[in-house]
């Protein structure tokens, strides 16, 4: 009998160590990557990339490398960068610790020339100070804090898409027209990392600057995906407008669920990337919204760049795809006018402030004192479902901000409410 | 008023908490067939998700709903047949490494056929909006997701406690040498219960997908949850599952409702208070062969 409850105490230890191990098999599965293993050759220009794949913005960075891939195939059907192939290592940089360890290994050991990518800002802050220290270029294409072009910019960070404080902007000039933001009480929902908290900041000095009240404000974790808890909470307070600073699945979710309890209270986000829309599918979002692209802008440039993704993919860009594809493109034409990949260089002339061809009806360039990629804005509101074209219809584009008559620079933060140092 | 808010988060909690018992259910009763911890089910979840979204273009929601949970059983089957049935004996790290391959390739299966974008799945307008009973707001579809639950949960009880394929199944549990030495091979048995367990993996998914983001790495993120209720319920206990379930959905509503940035945090802090002051989980058996 003994012997048999020895047995059995010996097999409850491994059923316990079983569970425990089945814990550690999954926290391990969320830090694991797959090493590329390359050398470097003279014959290629080797870029490396690192965007996130997986998580609650993985589905946006799979835009990225389709964007990525594009411009790639179309810069080496023309010949290359300096008479070479253009090699882009891609990988997915899954969080800020996996992302800087990436970064490292890309330039120390893969030969890449400098790096480039990113939509997640806590990751791209990691990536950003590994480059700092090897003092090679970074750009931080999807990221929108603005503590990147603010508190946390460095020499060798360049950022491309539209801060936090132009995308508010963005959405605020829309409602303060509409006369939605005077003595109106706002509830914000937060998403919870660096990014959330910068974006929070600045409706918050929006709120403040235009007379809106703001009532209260939760902060909900990046992997949540039941939101009722917070859906009853925005009901308890009774406000006029929601206000969603929210990121990738988080959006999805929320406007999901908000939909499916009808809550009355009108919404506005000042973040959104089209996917996440998309993804919410027609009749469930509302409100208005800000953007850096939609492929429904009508210009030449973006037109054809539409009709072509459309023809290879079976479904049209997302901003990611875009704003990957023109920063590629930028990329190639700085280093064939200096020609050179230097870091050093690059950073030079990119300060120096030359103009590019980003595919909407201003061109853009970078402002010097703080690296950011100068550009127009958009506010998008909801199309009726009966006037959708097709399931990605789903958005009516406002008109660009700033108007035409305005400098770009109107929309972006000065020195003085986001100082940089550089 | 505070007051009503905060009995509002625990009736939403425990709303919230039948749809994790779904999930949780099935991977306990993978379990005790065979002592293997699915780390799959996550996938067998997305599956279901995935299938529901499809049959529902053509067949309509309620199609979708019905017939999704049926395949993924289909296909919880063949995952017996092929692959756990192999690893019931075995050390139980390596049932653990292989449910997680096949996590792994389910995703990337997912990724290549679906692509990695979310789709988007509508519910049926219908089901849409609340409802208001007395000062409590419920949403119409998590309240009928209830039901469902309730008649799921109900069922399965019927048939293991009081049909012959019950008996067996629970005898088999506890002994599987004496249910044997009865003659009765236990094969068969395993496979309806791993079906029944994978199955309802199908029909969580079916379920939640028209209020959640559908994609291909969606089953991770239930995994964990689920793999924490069910160490809280304790292993091998069908009410334990049930009341942990329950638990975790209150825990999570009431911590939200007081330290909103806690809220994801709360369902670990409650298995590390529980395992701390209770090793087996709640109402985990002393059955022999898990002890």
């Amino acid at each position: 009998m003994d012997g048999e409850r020895a047995t059995a105490d010996r097999t409850a230890t491994t059923r316990r160590r079983a569970v425990l191990a089945g814990g550690g098999v999954l926290l391990a599965g969320a830090v694991s990557g797959f090493p590329a293993i390359v050398r470097a050759q003279a014959d290629v220009v080797r870029l490396g990339h690192l965007t996130p794949r997986t998580g609650f913005l993985g589905a946006l960075g799979d835009y990225a490398v389709l964007g990525l891939e594009m411009a790639k195939e179309e810069i080496n059907a023309a010949g290359g960068v300096l008479g070479r192939r253009l090699e882009i290592l891609s990988e997915d940089s899954i969080n800020p610790d996996t992302a800087a360890t990436k970064a490292t290994r890309m330039l120390e050991r893969d030969g890449v020339a400098f790096l480039v990518g990113e939509i997640s800002s806590a990751s791209a802050l990691a990536i950003s100070q590994v480059a700092a220290r090897a003092k090679r270029l970074f750009v931080a294409v999807g990221p929108r804090s603005d503590v990147l072009r603010g508190k946390n910019c460095n020499r060798y960070m360049f950022c491309t898409d539209i801060p936090n404080t132009v995308m508010v902007n963005a959405v605020g000039r829309a409602l303060l027209r509409d006369g939605m933001v005077k003595g109106k009480k706002f509830f914000t929902v937060t998403s919870d990392y660096v990014f959330g908290h910068d974006l929070l900041r600045a409706a918050k000095a929006f709120f403040a600057a235009n007379g809106a009240l703001h009532v209260g404000d939760e902060l909900v974790a990046t992997d949540v995906t039941d939101f009722s808890p917070y859906l009853l909470k925005v009901r308890q307070s009774r406000p006029d407008i929601v206000c969603l600073n929210l990121a990738g699945n988080q959006v999805t979710n929320f406007v999901k669920q908000y939909a499916e309890f009808g809550l009355p209270y009108p919404t506005v986000g000042f973040n959104l990337n089209t996917a996440d829309a998309w993804a919410a599918g027609p009749g469930n979002l509302s409100g208005t919204w800000p953007t850096v692209w939609y492929h429904t802008l009508d210009t030449p440039g973006s037109r054809a760049f539409v009709a072509a993704f459309t023809e290879k993919h079976g479904k049209p860009p997302e901003n990611h795809a875009w704003i990957t594809y023109v920063v590629i493109k930028m990329l190639a034409r700085a280093m064939e006018e200096i020609k050179s990949t230097d870091s050093e260089q690059l950073v030079a002339y990119f300060e120096k402030g030359p103009t590019f061809d980003i595919l909407k009806k201003r061109p853009a360039h970078f402002r010097a004192w703080d690296h950011q990629l100068i550009q127009e804005a958009y506010p998008f509101s909801v199309k009726p479902a009966d006037k959708m074209k097709d399931k990605w219809d789903l958005m009516e584009l406002g008109p660009a901000v700033p108007a035409e008559n305005e400098p770009l620079e109107v929309i972006y933060p000065t020195a003085e409410q986001n100082s940089c140092v550089l | 008023m505070e007051l009503v808010f905060l009995l509002e988060q625990v009736v939403n909690g425990l709303v919230l908490g039948g749809y994790y018992l779904l999930v949780a259910l099935g991977l306990a009763l993978v379990f005790s067939v065979g002592g293997v911890v699915n780390l799959a089910h996550g996938a067998f979840y997305a599956i279901g998700a995935y299938l529901a979204h499809a049959i529902a273009e053509r067949a309509g929601f309620l199609g979708g709903v019905l017939l999704s949970p049926v395949l993924v059983a289909l296909l919880g089957m063949l995952f017996e047949r092929t692959l756990l049935r192999r690893f019931y004996e075995a050390d139980p790290i390596r049932g653990l490494l292989v449910t997680f391959g096949l996590a792994m390739i389910v995703e990337q299966l997912l990724r290549i056929v679906f692509g990695a974008a979310p789709i988007p799945v509508a519910m049926p307008a219908a089901l849409k909006g609340s409802v208001l009973l007395g000062d409590f707001l419920f949403s119409r579809y998590r309240l009928a997701m209830l039901a469902v639950v309730v008649l799921v949960l109900a069922a399965i009880w019927f048939l293991l406690h009081r049909t012959a394929f019950g008996r067996v199944v629970r005898a088999g549990i506890d002994r599987p040498d004496m249910v044997a030495a009865l003659g009765i091979r236990l094969a068969p048995y395993r496979l309806a219960v791993v079906a029944l367990g994978v199955g309802l993996a199908g029909l969580a998914g079916a379920l939640f997908a028209p209020i959640a983001v559908v994609h291909p790495a969606m089953g991770e993120e239930i995994l964990t949850t689920a793999f924490v209720v069910v160490v809280i319920g304790g292993l091998g206990s069908l009410w334990g599952v049930i009341l942990a379930a329950l638990l975790v959905g209150v825990t999570r509503g009431v911590t939200i409702h007081f330290v909103p940035a806690a809220g994801e945090a709360s369902m670990y802090l409650l298995m590390f208070l529980v395992l701390l002051l209770r090793p087996r989980g709640l109402l985990g058996e002393r059955i022999g062969r898990f002890e």
